[in-house]
Formats: C-alpha cells, structure tokens, sequence
C-alpha cells in the first residue's frame, strides 16, 4: 500500500521547547542567513519563479518553538531575520505551523495545500505572495540537509570568506530589516 | 465501444513545474498534462508552469522516459487578442508536444489548419457532454480525445462512448467542479477573473484568510466564502464550496468540500471504453504528485494483474479530507 511518509504532525516537545527559550538567537540567525544566502544563490530560479521584484516580507511562525523567521525578498535578494515574536504590521504574509511541517514543506515532502485542509498550516496577508513562494520553493526540489551540507563544505573550502560573513552578519545584525511599512 | 484493458489505460498526470514532471513521470505517468506560464491554461497561478526552455527540457526528460507530454492551452482568448493563444499553439507544436489541450473553437481551428500533424484534445473546459457535441468536434478540427466534463455517470459515459469515434478521457482523482466547466461564471462575479478567461478560479490575488471568534474565516473579494470551527478540514476558497444561509439552514448549497477519488471505479470506467484516466492537481505539490501519481499507478498494475486494487489511500491529500466519486455514481438523483 502506498503511504506518504512525511511526519508533519510531528511536534517540539514543551520541554525541549522551554530549554531552547533562554538561547540567544544570533548564532542560529547567522547560520540562517547564510544558508538562505547560499540556497538563493545555488537556486537562483526560486526568486525568477516568484518574479515580483517589490518588497515582500514573509513571517514564518513556528508554533512549537520559542522564535520566528522573517523572510524579506526585494530586488531578487533575500534576507532573514530571527525574533522572538514576529511584528504582524511589517508583514505581507505569515505562515503558521509545526516546525515539522513549515520544513515539510520547504523539503518537498509536504503537501501545501493538504496541510491547509488539515489546518496544520495557516496563512494570512498576502495569498498570492504565499502561493508564489510555495510554488518556487516546491520547484527548486531542495532538501534542507543537502543545503546545510553544501554550507558546511563551503565554510571549510573557504575559511576565509565564511570569517568575512560572519562578521558582516554580526555587524548587521542589530540594524532592522528595512523597507516601507505594510499597507493591508 | 470496445472496453479498454486495464494495461492499455493511460494515465494522465499533472505537472505544475519541471519538478513535478520529473516526479510525476518517474511515479510511473503514461503522460503528463502541463502549461506555459500565462493565462493560455486553466491553472495560471503565482510561481507555476512552464517557461518555454523549461517546456523543451521537460519534453525530452518525458520522452526519453517513454512518456508522452500534453500542453493545456485550454483558456478562451478575449476578443481581439488571440496571439498569446495561436503562440503557445506555434510553440507547443515547434517543442514536440505529443498533444496540445484546447478548449475554444477559434483555437482548434487554428491548431488544425496550420499544425495538421498536432494531436488534438478536447478540454473539460469544451464541456463536451454529448456525442453530438463530441461529433462536431472531431468531425470539424480532427480531435483524437475528449476530456470528458465531470457531470456525467458510468453508464452515460459508456452510452456516448458507443456513439462516437475518438478516445474518451475522464478524472478519477483531484479537485471537483459542481458546475459545467468552461460555463462556470461565479469566480468571474465574484473577482472579475475567471478560470476560462484567465486561468484562475477564485485567484489567490482576492483571497484572504484570518480568524474571529475561534473561527477559520475565508473570504474571496468582498464576500465570506466560509467560517470553519476549530478542528474542521479547510476547503479551497471557491464561491461553490462556500457556506450560505438558505431556509434559515447554513450548509453548502452547491458543493460540498470534497475530492474525486474513483480508484473503485476504475474496472468500470474501462468497461465503459474509457482510454484515459486523468489527475487533477497541476497546482499541487511533488509530494502530492508522486503520492496519487504512485497510488493510481499501482491500482492500474493491481487491475492489470487481477489483483485489489488499495483503496482509501489518499485521504489525507484531499479537500476537506473527504472524497467523493462524484458525478460517477450519482447518489444525489
């Protein structure tokens, strides 16, 4: 019989969730840009899929841990920022779920739309913004260990320019993503 | 009507990106049904289809796998502007598509008079519920297949495959139009966009979604298409599948939120001479294709070697995770 495999309905359990509460977020937003940076430029056709050049500010809101990820496109670069809460006005759109399921999703193992029906994911703002992302991410048939491995490796054939990242990430990592506030 | 054996069914899969064709073709698709990126097909949704360089490489993957590759130019051109149509025709026929997917006369006609080796299809959005009606159409442009439109039972399905002389086409999994497609007005009411004109049913442009009172609240342009209690399956945001109050009783007037799944119905279908069973879902995900491409893939080599065909398998990948065998049965007469 054919099953789908994927568990979405896996959950962070409390505890682990509590415990992850008092870490600071930087290291892990910093690994976070840089792998966005380096899944955006080994897959330059998700941002061509989405084609829309004008700001879009993506919330992505992981119910069972202790942060959020706001995703920002313009001009066919991406940026990522980790909070603990996501600032509802500065979005276009939020995505709500599991983490299982919000990198379910991301891998190709999840079905958007089957999700929705089962409400384990939910989407508010900008239906359209959402759609084209899910579509593009859908179609560059990443898997999230294949990029983090491509990450690691490039972090070791390149000590020096992974040195140059991090300080940049660090140096900008205080300042606010920027762009117009959201009109909806 | 001859029946169709179980190994000489095709099954026609969709494909929204060149992943999804990958996977749909490597899940066993006899062919696949796709579309450029414009309002040229009936699935013109952000981030989906084909450019034309992704259509050639998609062509040849398919075709080095034995699997034929179908281009949906199933829209209605607007008057006066029929280029973007008689282009996706020129170029599906120049890419090597095996067939192309029309719907508008005007379209057939073109295809047929200066594409004469194209292999025509009749969309589902032809409505093409008679044999008179499938009659005129491949005694008029030389169409080889008709999709059938998903109003019509078994035995009436057989009936019109006695009395014509082309290969039939039917869904058997996926989203569910109520009305007569290519005749459906209510997306077009509602946002001024139509999925016959433009390729979008209750386009993601004029939907939005947000919670009141413990409610799960959909709305399409100005009106609310929904209000769902916590805990219950979502539904897409169609006017048909909506919510209304009628003789002092909310309920769905039209349809409920429910997917075709015909997997019981496919010995039937071929009894009934049907050559094609057809997925729906070029807007849905690779894991959504590789799942009902594979489960319906299996069902036909289970029927083929005599053995049950799984059942129920699907459920989870449904709209408003329930399924239905639609039109085919007909309960509700």
């Amino acid at each position: 019989m054919f099953t789908l495999s994927f568990r979405h309905d896996f959950r962070v359990p409390d505890l682990v969730s509590s415990a992850l509460r008092p870490l600071p977020l930087l290291p892990l937003e910093v690994f976070l840009r840089q792998l966005t940076s380096s899944i955006v430029a080994r897959h330059p056709d998700i941002l061509e899929r989405i084609g829309r050049t004008d700001l879009l500010r993506f919330g992505i809101d992981p119910v069972d841990v202790p942060f959020a990820m706001e995703i920002e496109l313009r001009d066919g670069t991406a940026g990522v920022r980790l909070m603990r809460s996501l600032e509802e006005r500065m979005l276009h759109a939020r995505i709500t779920g599991t983490l299982a399921a919000l990198m379910g999703l991301v891998d190709g193992e999840a079905d958007g739309d089957a999700l929705f029906f089962s409400r384990e994911i939910v989407v508010t703002g900008d239906i359209a913004a959402v759609l084209a992302l899910r579509n593009a991410v859908d179609a560059a048939e990443i898997t999230l260990l294949r990029e983090a491995a491509a990450l690691v490796e490039l972090w070791i054939s390149q000590p020096g320019k992974l040195l140059r990242g991090l300080l940049a990430d660090e140096a900008g990592s205080g300042s606010k993503v920027g762009g117009d506030p959201v009109r909806r | 009507m001859m029946p169709t054996d179980a190994s000489d069914l095709e099954l026609i899969c969709p494909a929204g990106t060149p992943a999804a064709l990958r996977v749909a073709v490597d899940a066993g698709a006899h062919a696949i049904y796709c579309g450029f990126q414009d309002e040229t097909n009936a699935r013109n949704f952000p981030g989906l289809n084909f450019s034309r360089s992704d259509m050639a490489t998609a062509i040849d993957y398919a075709h080095r796998r034995d699997c034929k590759v179908f281009i949906a130019v199933n829209t209605f051109p607007r008057a006066g502007d029929i280029e973007l149509w008689r282009r996706a025709i020129d170029d599906a026929a120049a890419l090597g598509a095996d067939a192309v997917i029309v719907a508008d006369i005007g379209i057939l006609s073109y295809a047929a008079d200066r594409h004469p080796d194209l292999r025509l299809h009749l969309s589902v959005q032809a409505a093409a519920a008679s044999s008179e009606c499938i009659r005129f159409y491949t005694e008029a442009f030389g169409v080889k297949r008709v999709v059938l439109p998903r109003v019509l039972s078994v035995p009436e399905i057989a009936d019109i495959n006695n009395r014509i002389s082309c290969e039939t086409e039917v869904f058997v999994f996926g989203g569910l139009c109520v009305m007569a497609e290519g005749r459906c007005s209510l997306s077009s009411y509602a946002t001024g966009l139509s999925p016959n004109m433009h390729g979008v049913c209750s386009p993601a442009s004029h939907v939005s979604y947000h919670e009141a009172n413990g409610e799960f609240v959909s709305r399409l342009g100005d009106f609310t298409i929904n209000r769902i209690p916590a805990n219950q399956p979502a539904a897409y945001p169609t006017l048909c599948k909506g919510a209304f109050q009628a003789k002092g009783a909310i309920g769905q007037v039209f349809e409920d939120a429910v997917s075709l799944d015909a997997s019981k119905l496919l010995p039937a279908l071929g009894r009934a001479g049907v050559k094609a069973l057809k997925i729906e879902g070029r807007q849905r995900s690779r894991a959504y294709t590789k799942a009902v491409v594979g489960a319906f893939r299996a069902a036909l080599d289970a029927m083929a070697s005599g053995t049950e065909i799984p059942l129920g398998v699907l459920k989870q990948l449904s709209e408003g995770q329930s399924a239905t065998c639609g039109a085919y049965v007909k309960t509700w007469r």
